[in-house]
């Protein structure tokens, strides 16, 4: 780049010094999303950034603080108040070598630059037969659970989702803020980069200087960040049944997993990291061990991610399944304002509802059909062949000479 | 107004003296125009007329330019293009589009604009992979830094003015010109193209062809503004129209426009008037929406003609030379013919190559159920062949007797 950075110096030392600490540290999730954005920025001169506000004020939830005052106005900048505009310049400057990395400011004002997005974000490098490739990252401030007002809480990943060519990423942790949003910036192609709102403020311990090194390392040599994009998570492990959750839901789906240990359950939490690509063999494992799944998202769930990962996860493991798939996710409405917002989200109590629904009375499919006559235990008196549905769905088909009689229907 | 070169938008806000300033970014009462219509010079103290060996060329391209809009509509009549967008009546604005650039600068077409590739130097061939249907573009934009032709309307302008903002950041010297409709200035992209344009002072001209037509809407339902060109002052750039059948005055203006965008006076917008003088596409049946008596009146006007006239006037243009001139043009249309009737098989497996640069497991996935597909419809037509292959082979009876 011509410009010279006005850099004071003291935000290199401060970077410089972050640099060579080491150990374990407590960082916010914004924090480690500024991290990143400043080392890919120090690392890489072809790295921009901009959108509205992201100069002097460092953005309305402040990502990008600090960037202008370290690398200059023509590497951090403020655009006009235009989202197709800002989205179809940088569709421009990456075609002509640059990195853009463009902030949205929050979700549902991402939709001016959708016609940019879906006919030519997303298609360029097929049009052009790999000939103009895209490296650039849309970073949209989103979902919900914050109390913000309409249009400020949208969970738009369904849209990205479903127009191929997007990667759709949705980091849960602060460790992974820092390290996928590294990852996104190094990836060729164009990201959809969703940061949950509601994470921002949330702090963790984590080791910034290990993640600086690894990602360092995977920049010098050329190649991607280990654990990248395209991998997902087990948040926790566990062996009745399997939570799938990207993104916001992670942690409530992380919470529900602890509560549900108090009850006895053991749930297995997956983060998926990113939406596309989609890690299917991580899901499948899990969801194969354990014969029970529930996906969650805050997105209305008709025609959504989490009803693609049902899908999957039916077509894919129906015959390790006891139960079928379940979803626990926003309602078919839009979202609802701020004092309503709770009665909306998925929550711990609604997951454990949904967990309570997969079928623990019937034995998993290819277990062994229990030698307990389905009759005794069902309530209530009366012959058990007469009363019972239990177990229809899992024993042997035709039923005659195994003892159980099939019982009038 | 003059497209001077190197006056920056903040000298203009600057001017205390406001009216003045807005002045100097409004375009002329009438278009520019130094050729007429019967093929006579005029001159103008803003723009000079082009040295007669630049006319001389661009009229051989405009020659090329005709012959190659009716060779791509016949070829739609054979069924060799799925559809043609024709500049037929516009080829002084394509040919000028191309001719004011450097090697260095870029070009961003719409759906329209395949004689402007085609001027540029890109095969015709592959110019028309678009619209043979093969795939979505045909060529390599880096190869003449020409961008893919863009079908939503006024999307590509952002792109042109994202190409120059990075150039300028880089330091590089390229002016980017990009061509739009009368239509395309109805759309929002418009407008935050040339706003961002001008807010970052970025070198980009903006090129309209106003063809009076948007498929089958006029003008006049489109803007009720003075012209296209006086959007310009709204966004402290200068606008100019030109006469877009004129093509010594499009190459002088578009020409003074990209030298001040080069030299960093900022971006700039030029109207030019011409018509479209065939309809929208193959599909569009202009009858329904134009009288014959309209089109008619544009055709002493055609860009061709006057170009002819002042250059046989000039006696730079004889029997002889346009014979030549018409004889390349014919062998350009034979290779169009040539290569569009050789058939072409694309893969049905590169529809997965390029979506993303590592292809994700559901998209091998796919790629394997179609290359199943494709290997039971092989071995189909394998056998179909064997069967067909005559009575003597050994396995003929069997085959025949199923």
């Amino acid at each position: 780049m011509a410009a010279t950075p006005t850099d004071t110096g003291q935000q290199v030392r401060e970077a410089e010094e972050a640099g060579t600490a080491s150990g374990p540290e407590t960082l916010t999730f914004a924090k480690a999303l500024n991290a990143a954005l400043a080392d890919e920025m120090a690392a890489d001169p072809t790295v921009v950034v901009f959108g509205e506000d992201v100069g002097p004020l460092g953005g309305v939830f402040r990502i990008t603080d600090g960037l202008t005052a370290r690398f200059g106005t023509d590497r951090c900048f403020d655009t006009p108040l235009a989202e197709s505009g800002i989205m179809g310049m940088a569709v421009g400057m990456a075609m002509n070598g640059l990195r853009p990395v463009v902030e949205m400011q929050f979700d549902a004002f991402a939709y001016p630059a959708f016609e940019q997005v879906v006919s030519h974000v997303a298609k360029m490098s097929n049009r052009t037969r790999g000939k103009v490739k895209l490296p650039l990252v849309i970073r949209i401030p989103y979902a919900g659970g914050i109390g913000g007002v309409e249009h400020h809480c949208d969970s738009s990943e369904a849209y990205y989702a479903h127009t191929p060519g997007l990667t759709v990423v949705a980091p849960a942790t602060v460790a992974d803020a820092y390290t996928l949003l590294r990852d996104a910036i190094r990836l060729n192609d164009p990201v959809v980069f969703l940061e949950p709102k509601k994470l921002y403020w949330s702090k963790e311990t984590v080791d910034l200087a290990a993640l600086r090194r690894a990602a360092d390392e995977a920049l010098r040599t050329g190649g991607r960040v280990a654990g990248g994009i395209g991998t997902a998570a087990v948040a926790r492990t566990g062996t009745d049944a399997t939570l799938v959750a990207y993104g916001p839901s992670v942690s409530t789906a992380l919470a529900a997993a602890a509560a549900a240990e108090a009850e006895g359950r053991s749930l297995e939490v997956i983060d998926l990291r990113s939406i596309v690509p989609y890690d299917d063999a991580t899901v499948d494992a899990s969801v194969r061990r354990t014969g029970r799944a529930v996906v969650i998202a805050e997105a209305p769930g008709f025609a959504s991610v989490a009803s693609e990962i049902a899908a999957r996860i039916s077509e894919r493991c129906f015959h390790s399944l006891a139960a079928p798939v379940l979803r626990v996710t926003g309602f078919d409405i839009p979202y609802p304002a701020p004092k309503l917002e709770h009665w909306f989200l998925p929550g711990v109590d609604r997951i454990l509802d949904a967990v309570d629904e997969l079928q623990w009375d019937e034995p998993a499919a290819g277990e062994q059909e229990p030698s307990r006559s389905a009759g005794f235990d069902s309530a209530g008196g009366g012959p058990a062949a007469f009363s019972s549905p239990a177990g229809a769905g899992t024993r042997p088909a035709g039923g005659t000479g195994t003892g159980f009689t099939e019982g009038p229907r | 107004m003059t497209i001077s070169t190197g006056r920056t938008p903040q000298a203009a806000r600057g001017t205390e003296s406001g009216s003045g300033a807005v002045d100097a970014l409004l375009p002329s009462d009438v278009p520019v125009q130094l050729i007429d219509a019967d093929g006579v010079a005029h001159s103008d103290s803003r723009y000079p007329l082009p040295a007669a060996d630049l006319l001389l060329d661009a009229y051989a391209r405009l020659v090329a330019g005709r012959r190659i809009n009716d060779q791509a509509n016949a070829l739609v009549r054979q069924g060799r293009l799925a559809v043609y967008p024709s500049s037929h009546g516009q080829e002084a604005c394509q040919v000028a589009a191309a001719a004011v650039l450097d090697t260095q600068d870029w070009l961003f077409p719409t759906y329209r604009d395949s004689v402007a590739v085609m001027s540029r130097g890109v095969d015709p061939l592959q110019v028309l992979t678009l619209l043979r249907g093969d795939w979505h573009s045909g060529y390599d934009p880096y190869e003449h830094r020409v961008a893919p032709q863009a079908t939503p309307l006024a999307t590509q302008l952002l792109h042109a003015v994202g190409v120059a903002h990075a150039a300028k950041l880089k330091g590089e010297d390229t002016v980017v010109l990009a061509l739009c409709g009368d239509g395309a200035t109805s759309e929002g992209d418009f407008h935050e193209a040339l706003n961002f344009a001008a807010v970052f002072h970025v070198p980009v001209v903006f090129l309209i062809q106003n063809n009076e037509y948007a498929i089958s809407v006029p003008l006049k339902n489109q803007s009720v503004a003075p012209s296209l060109a006086h959007k310009a002052v709204g966004y402290g750039m200068p606008g100019e129209r030109v006469d877009g059948n004129d093509v010594a005055a499009l190459l002088s203006v578009l020409g003074t426009a990209v030298l001040r965008a080069r030299e960093g006076g900022g971006p700039a917008l030029v109207e030019a008037h011409t018509y479209r003088m065939q309809a929208h596409t193959n599909a569009d049946d202009a009858t329904r929406y134009r009288s014959a008596d309209e089109v008619q009146d544009w055709v002493p006007r055609d860009p061709l003609i006057r170009a002819r006239n002042y250059l046989r006037g000039l006696g730079l243009l004889d029997d002889a030379s346009e014979d030549e001139l018409a004889a390349g043009a014919e062998a350009l249309a034979a290779a169009m013919r040539d290569g569009l009737n050789a058939d072409v098989e694309p893969n049905p497996l590169d529809l997965f190559e390029h979506v993303h640069t590592v292809r994700t497991t559901q998209l091998r996935e796919q790629a394997e159920l179609l290359r199943g597909e494709l290997q039971r419809d092989e071995a189909e037509r394998d056998a179909l062949n064997r069967r067909s292959s005559g009575p003597a082979g050994h396995s003929g009876s069997s085959g025949a007797s199923r």
